[in-house]
């Protein structure tokens, strides 16, 4: 009989060798799956993994990768932070709205003037919105020790209600003929995330997170606010002998990935996205807690597991429009990666030992 | 007298990953004997009594029960053959009553009533007093281990096996014991008695068996031996008592005034108006029965639990309102009990676990980033000073022995030049030659000008150690006095006597 035996120390190993595992299981199973279904398993598979980087159309689609894997990016760091103290933010999603809507609203409010100020006063308006968002769950936690899994997820539906009113009423284009959503930042300058870098996909969102991750790494292998982050996630009550407010920890970790939320969520409405609009969000804001585990809460490896996870975005869409594959099928197959990296994961603290005799 | 055989063990061999933790054990006990298994920590006795209680399996040798071949796969088979055991930590639930936990432990518990009349009666036949309908919770130490005792009576056990009793009972509670295994014992019921407090194995066993890394070096008659020989029998060299230096007292180092606090820990302890001084080379014992307010007593001085700024002052300054940071600044270090989890962060390195407390005192950090190159020279020296055993400062704490890891936290706090160190049960599970390196630093630290306080359950390790001797109750604090004269008597009536003794009477009434 196969036993669980926990390591003496974790394996440096299977910390490593997991990710690449989980994706070769995923890759299994999905493949499985698709045959049920009736497709070719290993013609999906291409069309996931391989089409969007090298195939006919990867001069667009590699683009397409950077656009979505800067917020994914961006917004799975936050919440990493969190995760690594044991505060469990599930509501990035709710807090990339917000920040969204505050800072195009600033932008919006001060159309059509000119001022290079505008999209930077718009990036902290952004930021801003995904804090406060963020600070609701916090603040009633460190208060009335509610539970911030529960009071973030909840708050992501009172966003969505917020957002749905936002784009049919008060920041609806008043030159859009009745329909819903807001001015597209494309035709304001001043307030648009224009591509950098033509053909790259390459905007300041993705700048954003590709120095978000190196600053998050300084601060969790350097800083001491990292040390006591580590520290409170693995050992509480070490944490509180060391001198670590829980209260605070929480208000910081939350406040951190409430902002680069929110940040995400304006780069995404001034540039991909274009407007306001009542579906703009595509639901980041909960892939991006795969992609914060896939990458071992570790900000380098956020930036892979970012772009791997765009890679199942890009790729899934192809294989729905050019194989007929259901949305959700694609759904299934990235949530089967979390569940195979969660099962794969035991074996980094844990080692499978053959029981010998025992019944 | 030779006494029918009732267990043998031959030839038990038993290794974890890394470490054996038997290796071909043999010995027998028998009927009616009691059996002491003596050793360190570390030497192998848990899991020796763990493969007689069905909880581990051995990876080789035999064991015969009264002639018949024994090997249980799980503890109710081995009660189901008259093997009973009390463990040194009580499984029982606290919001629970006495009979309520008494009858969750049996495979057919009687109804409430006639479970209670019983536990009555057998708690009134062995002098062990206690009321069945006592929530739990309530319970001192000492009556908490006499429910897991007569809960093991009940089943009329053969063989009756205690880890370490004593270890939280008072002088007075452990005569009571005695008194009950002495009586067990001339009824016929073998007791297996594990411990390393030799002057109770000499009162107490017919016979030992020895053991030291996990092989058998000895057997002996415990009575025909002295506690010294006995003592080097189970290290295997001479031992050193720690010296005393001779210290000048010093001024005031350490105020404590009128300090209470509500436990933080569920069904823990809040302390009740606390008052003592200690002074610069004085080291203050205080002794007490495990959950008497020693943890909460640790938080309020390390700065976890907070009070009125001059309920506590460090060499003058009030920090009763201070968090553990300012209160290293200030120049009071403290060591909590739990190493794995308060003290360390079992998953994090040595290097981490040397900054989790020293960064502030040590200078480790600049503009709130970790040095962590000196950080690492500080671990180093530490293992180094400590002779802590590891394979280096990079591996994590969890994967050092409890010796070894407690070395590396006493040195992490006593290195730091510190004026006030507090520190809760400096040697628990440590081995002896390990404890007495930790006993003389801190005596070394005193000599220097510390004002240290040593939480201890380990009353020996208290009269060697300390200049001023406290009895922590029931979270309050007897007057501290001078250690020399002290009497075992006297202590034992600091320490309450024996608790639940009241309870006996309105039983019997």
């Amino acid at each position: 009989m196969l036993r669980l035996e926990k390591r003496p120390t974790p394996s440096r190993f299977w910390l490593y060798a997991t990710p690449p595992v989980a994706v070769i299981l995923t890759m299994i199973a999905g493949g499985i799956l698709f045959a049920a279904m009736g497709k070719n398993p290993f013609e999906v598979i291409r069309t996931i993994f391989w089409d969007p980087v090298f195939g006919e159309f990867a001069f667009y689609l590699r683009g397409q990768l950077l656009v979505k894997a800067g917020p994914l990016i961006l917004i799975a760091i936050g919440l990493a932070l969190g995760f690594r103290a044991g505060i469990w933010n599930i509501g990035a999603e709710g807090q990339y709205i917000m920040g969204a809507i505050i800072g195009a609203s600033v932008g919006l409010a001060v159309f059509p003037t000119e001022n290079r100020l505008i999209f930077p006063v718009m990036v902290i308006a952004g930021a801003f919105g995904g804090w406060a968002w963020a600070m609701i769950p916090a603040i009633l936690k460190t208060r009335f020790n509610t539970n911030e899994i529960l009071v973030s997820l909840m708050l992501v539906y009172v966003a969505q209600t917020i957002l749905a009113k936002a784009s049919t009423g008060f920041l609806k284009n008043p030159e859009g003929m009745g329909f819903p959503g807001s001015r597209n930042f494309s035709s304001y300058p001043a307030a648009q995330n224009a591509e950098l870098i033509a053909g790259t996909g390459l905007h300041w969102g993705g700048v954003a997170a590709l120095v978000t991750a190196v600053l998050a790494w300084i601060l969790l292998t350097r800083h001491q606010a990292g040390f006591q982050i580590r520290l409170a996630g693995q050992a509480p009550r070490a944490a509180r002998f060391h001198g670590v407010s829980p209260a605070r920890l929480v208000v910081l970790c939350m406040g951190i990935s409430g902002a680069l939320a929110g940040m995400a969520g304006l780069f995404e409405v001034t540039g991909p996205a274009g407007q306001i609009s009542i579906d703009f969000n595509t639901g980041y804001g909960f892939t991006a807690i795969i992609v914060a585990f896939l990458g071992r809460l570790n900000p380098l490896g956020i930036v892979l597991a970012g772009f791997l996870m765009a890679l199942t975005y890009v790729g899934g869409e192809m294989a729905a429009t050019n194989l007929g594959l259901p949305a959700a099928a694609i759904q299934v197959f990235q949530g089967m990666l979390l569940f195979f990296l969660l099962a794969v994961d035991v074996l980094t603290n844990y080692r499978f030992r053959l029981a010998v005799g025992a019944h | 007298m030779t006494r029918p055989e009732l267990l043998r063990v031959e030839g038990i061999t038993k290794a974890y990953p890394g470490v054996v933790a038997n290796s071909d054990v043999s010995f027998s006990i028998g009927e009616g004997e009691v059996h002491a298994l003596l050793g360190e920590n570390g030497a192998g006795k848990s899991t020796m009594v763990k493969m007689i209680y069905g909880l581990v399996r051995p990876d080789s040798g035999t064991m015969t029960l009264r002639g018949a071949a024994y090997q249980p796969s799980k503890p109710a088979e081995a009660r189901r053959l008259g093997v009973a055991m009390v463990f040194q930590h009580f499984s029982l639930f606290e919001a629970l009553n006495v009979a309520e936990n008494v009858a969750l432990g049996m495979e057919n518990p009687p109804p409430m009533r006639e479970l209670a009349a019983r536990i009555r009666a057998v708690s009134e036949e062995y002098g062990l007093p206690l009321d069945p309908s006592r929530m739990v919770g309530d319970l001192s130490a000492g009556e908490r281990q006499r429910v897991e005792i007569i809960r093991c009576l009940l089943q009329d056990p053969k063989l009756l096996i205690m880890d370490e009793p004593t270890s939280v009972l008072t002088p007075q509670e452990v005569e009571i014991l005695f008194k009950t295994l002495r009586q067990l014992s001339r009824e016929g019921t073998a007791i297996l008695y594990i411990s390393h407090k030799l002057e109770e194995i000499r009162s107490l066993c017919d016979e030992a068996t020895i053991l030291r890394r996990g092989k058998v070096v000895a057997t002996c008659t415990p009575r025909e031996r002295t506690a010294r020989e006995m003592a080097e029998l189970m290290v295997g060299t001479s031992l050193k008592t720690p010296e005393r230096r001779v210290a000048e007292k010093g001024e005031v180092a350490l105020g404590v005034s009128d300090l209470s606090a509500a436990s933080p820990i569920p069904f823990g302890t809040s302390l009740k108006g606390i008052s003592f001084t200690v002074a610069k080379g004085e080291v203050l014992g205080i002794a007490g029965v495990a959950g008497n307010g020693q943890d909460e007593l640790l938080l309020a001085l390390s700065g976890e639990l907070r009070a009125a700024p001059d309920k506590v002052r460090v060499v003058g300054q009030p920090v009763g309102d201070l968090g553990p940071v300012e209160r290293r600044r200030a120049g009071l270090v403290a060591a909590p009990e739990d190493r794995y989890g308060h003290a360390a962060a079992p998953d994090m390195s040595l290097v981490e676990n040397a900054f989790l407390t020293a960064g502030v005192r040590k200078g480790l950090t600049k503009n709130g980033f970790v040095d962590w190159a000196g950080t690492r020279r500080f671990a180093e020296e530490i293992i180094a000073a400590y002779d802590v055993r590891t394979p280096g400062p990079d591996v994590a704490a969890r994967a050092l022995s409890g010796g070894n890891l407690q070395k590396f936290l006493m040195g992490r706090e006593l290195m730091q030049g510190a004026s006030v160190i507090v520190i809760n049960q400096p040697t628990w599970g440590v081995d002896a030659a390990a404890a007495a390196q930790i006993r003389q630093s801190i005596l070394d630290r005193a000599g220097e000008g510390a004002a240290v306080v040593v939480i201890s359950q380990d009353l020996d390790e208290l009269l060697e150690v300390s200049d001023s001797f406290a009895v922590l109750n029931e979270g309050r604090l007897t007057k501290p006095r001078p250690t020399e004269g002290l009497t075992m008597d006297e202590i034992g009536l600091m320490m309450g006597g024996a608790h639940g003794m009241e309870v006996a009477h309105h039983a019997e009434a």
